[in-house]
């Protein structure tokens, strides 16, 4: 496998030890020469001291041959156009973009970037699994984004307790389909009586998010400080 | 018209006050204040401070369905996400992007965006000046049609029809260093 590595910071430097130990073939495109001299010491000459945005050294650095393009550097418009030129000019099969803003996620899916790796979303997921607030917790993203796997946990306070889906007004393009009980996942049954402590698994739009938060957390803003 | 301009440069401000003038409206932004230092008193347009990159920014700036998206900052790929953002998620009509890397600038006009390049502009003036014959570096190219989506869809209404406008040949040469 040719991978060609874009960004030479701390992931980009630390991919590349992993690829070149597990045996694949390797190039580096760091732009900042010092940076680039100090890599190319530790993993010999598959560094190519240049910036990979530049159609020119992304030929030079053998793009049209590589079998996947990370673009890792620090700045997501750099990632994203070095992702496009792989994808489009130089016909890679596969690119993985790192992202920093979440927000600009849909955008590059949407522009053709085949993965995105967003470590603020990565963080921020794991914080939200950790505090109990009351809020709906987001699972992932479903499709190109418009859809949303979502975590309902219910507290003493939710209007959903002592309640059955078929009782709680579901908005449309929105369902509950499982729920977590002492541990133990179950395909929710519309009949099936709510209890406090559950966690209830949900597809839905993610329009739908605010009346789903009212049907299972409560419309009231009073969550624990 | 409506027109976003991202970058206050010497060629935003100078397009910001030309489009003022005319009467259209006008909407510059840039990440640092003193870049409106270069927009004359009378302006009358807005200036909003901030990155042109971020999509809520450009929709609090009133992006959305404007006429006319101009990505003028000193960086090729801010321009390009700036000019893919205007058109992919804020539905302008007319987007350029200012990509003075020829060969990024030739792949983004194949991926449907009017792109401006400095490099073959100049080398066009200068050869025309001396009475040479025209680079094969072109200075502006309109979107050839082809979508980053990968649904076509074709180049906006107006004189250009696709490929290269002003001077002749796509560039088969490499970009200078």
């Amino acid at each position: 496998m040719f991978v060609l590595v874009v960004g030479g910071g701390k992931v980009g430097y630390y991919l590349t030890r992993e690829l070149v130990e597990s045996g694949h073939e390797v190039v580096l495109m760091e732009k900042d020469r010092v940076r680039a001299d100090q890599i190319a010491d530790e993993v010999g000459s598959i560094v190519i001291p240049h910036d990979g945005c530049e159609g020119k050294y992304l030929s030079e650095a053998g793009c049209n041959r590589a079998d996947i393009v990370a673009a890792v550097t620090g700045d997501d418009e750099d990632n994203l156009v070095i992702c496009q030129m792989a994808k489009h000019h130089f016909d890679v099969p596969k690119t993985i973009a790192r992202v920093n803003n979440p927000k600009n996620e849909s955008l590059f899916k949407h522009l053709g970037v085949d993965e995105i790796i967003s470590p603020t979303r990565m963080i921020l997921g794991s914080i939200e699994q950790d505090i109990p607030v009351h809020e709906l917790l987001h699972l992932a993203a479903l499709g190109e984004g418009e859809l949303e796997l979502i975590e309902a946990h219910l507290q003493a306070g939710s209007p959903a307790v002592g309640k059955a889906p078929r009782d709680l007004a579901i908005p449309d393009g929105c369902s509950l389909f499982a729920v977590i009980r002492h541990g133990i996942a179950t395909p929710l049954r519309p009949d099936m009586v709510l209890e406090e402590g559950d966690k209830v698994i949900a597809i839905g739009k993610t329009e739908c998010e605010t009346l789903l938060h009212e049907q299972l957390i409560g419309s009231s803003q009073t969550a624990d400080a | 018209m409506k027109t976003v301009i991202v970058g206050c440069g010497r060629v935003g401000a100078s397009i910001a006050d030309a489009f003022d003038k005319a009467g259209h409206i006008v909407v510059v932004l840039d990440l640092q204040t003193r870049a409106f230092d270069r927009l004359p008193s009378s302006f009358k347009g807005e200036a909003v401070r901030g990155d042109g990159t971020d999509e809520d920014v450009l929709r609090r700036a009133g992006a959305e369905g404007a006429d006319v998206f101009l990505a003028l900052t000193e960086g090729d790929n801010r321009n390009v996400m700036a000019a893919q953002l205007a058109e992919e998620a804020l539905d302008v009509k007319r987007v350029i992007a200012k990509i003075n890397d020829p060969l990024r600038a030739q792949a983004y006009a194949d991926l449907g965006i009017a792109t401006l390049c400095r490099t073959g502009l100049m080398m066009d003036a200068v050869n025309v000046y001396l009475g040479m014959p025209a680079s094969d570096l072109p200075g502006m190219l309109a979107p050839s049609g082809r979508h980053p989506g990968g649904e076509g869809h074709g180049p906006p209404d107006g004189p250009v029809e696709s490929g290269t406008v002003g001077a002749g040949a796509r560039p088969t040469r490499s970009p200078e260093a």
